[in-house]
């Protein structure tokens, strides 16, 4: 059998080349993001990656008040929210990673995602600071439009025709057509080189299993990249997932890693 | 200045929106607080985008113990489990968007004009640059497309128009808005004025809306 275990993060990363595309999941609050390889990658320092995910523009909490304060914005009462004793600054409170490390450490030259921003409004994101300095190529696409682009990528599919975005700004450049009555606008799929996904469970052949609201775009990133690393909390033998319960069959998975502490339950 | 509804009232209004067995996607502006507003007889089934449907009520203050990374709606809140959920991955909750499996989605607005065109995202660099999400992508599938907002902006402005002068999210999708001041139909008629917020006059919401108001043969103030 294949091993498809490595021991480390920084090993599961080390052979990403300069100027790759990565797919990654990335959309409120930290579940389901592949924190480790962004951090791996971060050290690794790849340069002029094209990055494609859903929030691209999120930073955690903990992540707003460090950037407030290295910047010249303040937002009133951030820090007070963040502090509160309670469910929102649990959330708001937590420090995690997300893909802004990649964009604020300058090894990002193109942005493909659905939200720039952050989830504060007045709170600038590092992949709008980027952008509006010229420094990051952005390409905004509507959430569901990624979505099925990334499954057309993994699926072998030229493409597909969407009603999303027709008769708005979004059009400019895309090809319309009338099918059956409707006006649908061609959308193009998305590959990648390496796609980071976060998983709850993996046997040694890199079957999946994920945990609620954090599955979201991983099954589909895993399907898209030409190598799929995970990161997950456990690794089991064969046989021991429910083959009815599998998510992602270990044919879209190349590497996996397990996290040896701290992961987020 | 008179009063005017506060966001939790227009949640609540909302929430009267929905009937038996309804599937909703509630975004995450006004309209997301509409969840904890359903009344017992009813059962509403909540679709969050990244994948579930059929999440339970929203936490609360000192419920810390029950909060789940792995089980937060669109917005970021926790929510708690419930019998009958299910999970399942991004594109598959957009097939049920986009493919029109569900019958209703609250969204907030910039600009909502007379044909029920609707402008909720903005391309300016000077504002919020490129923050789109799914805001696009639910108008055009879900059957029933409600929004739910203040009446005009913060500085008085004019929020519903005869013509949207923003970027358009999506044109002719709006079927209702309900707003601090007023619930309005979006008819092919035009505006249908259905109901008024208490202390309000038709005149004055016509005051502060662009296109003319029909008023409709039941027009009443609203009730909760």
């Amino acid at each position: 059998m294949k091993n498809k275990v490595f021991r480390t993060f920084q090993e599961a990363v080390a052979d990403i080349p300069d100027g790759s595309v990565i797919m990654l999941h990335s959309f409120s609050g930290p579940g389901g993001i592949a924190q480790n390889l962004i951090k791996a990658l971060r050290e690794q320092g790849a340069e002029n990656l094209t990055l494609i995910g859903c929030n691209l523009g999120q930073i955690s909490g903990v992540g707003m008040l460090e950037y407030q304060e290295s910047s010249s914005g303040e937002i009133p009462g951030l820090r007070e929210r963040i502090d509160a004793p309670g469910l929102y600054s649990l959330i708001l409170g937590q420090s995690y990673t997300t893909p802004a490390v990649l964009i604020e450490n300058g090894q990002v030259k193109k942005a493909i995602t659905s939200w720039a921003g952050t989830s504060v409004v007045g709170i600038e994101s590092p992949l709008e600071k980027a952008v509006k300095n010229g420094g990051i190529q952005l390409e905004i696409v509507p959430q569901g439009t990624l979505a099925e682009r990334i499954r057309a990528g993994g699926a072998g599919l030229g493409g597909f025709y969407s009603p999303v975005g027709v008769d708005t700004v979004y059009q400019e450049g895309r090809e319309k057509r009338n099918i059956q009555g409707r006006d649908y606008l061609l959308e193009t799929p998305l590959k990648a080189d390496f796609g980071f996904v976060r998983a709850y469970k993996a046997d040694l052949l890199g079957n999946l299993i994920y945990r609620g609201s954090s599955r979201s775009f991983n099954p589909l990133i895993a399907t898209a990249a030409r190598t799929t690393i995970a990161e997950v909390d456990e690794i089991v033998n064969p046989g021991e997932l429910d083959p009815e319960a599998v998510v992602t069959p270990g044919i879209f998975v190349n590497r996996i890693v397990r996290i040896e502490q701290g992961a987020m339950k | 200045m008179k009063t005017r509804l506060d966001t939790e009232v227009i949640a609540m209004r909302v929430a009267k929106e929905f009937q038996d067995g309804d599937c909703v996607n509630l975004g995450f502006g006004i309209g997301a607080d509409a969840a904890s507003y359903i009344p017992p007889d009813k059962t509403v089934i909540f679709h969050s985008e990244q994948g579930i449907l059929g999440y339970g009520r929203i936490l609360t203050e000192g419920e810390e113990a029950l909060a789940d990374f792995n089980l937060t709606h669109a917005g970021g809140k926790f929510v708690a489990p419930q019998p009958g959920m299910c999970f399942f991955n991004h594109a598959d909750s957009f097939v049920m968007v986009r493919g029109g499996h569900l019958d209703v989605t609250v969204l907030g607005a910039l600009q909502v004009s007379e044909q029920g065109d609707l402008a909720n995202w903005s391309l300016d660099p000077a504002g919020r640059l490129g923050n789109i999400g799914g805001a696009m992508d639910m108008p055009v599938g879900i059957k029933k497309v409600i929004v739910a907002m203040e009446h005009t902006t913060r500085d008085n402005r004019i929020k519903i128009v005869k013509k949207c002068t923003l970027p358009l999210t999506c044109p002719r999708c709006v079927d209702l808005m309900v707003t601090d001041l007023a619930v309005i139909e979006v008819t092919a008629g035009g505006l249908v004025l259905k109901e008024f917020a208490p202390g309000w006059s038709p005149e004055e919401i016509q005051a502060l809306t662009e296109p003319t108001l029909i008023l409709a043969d039941d027009l009443k103030e609203m009730e909760l």
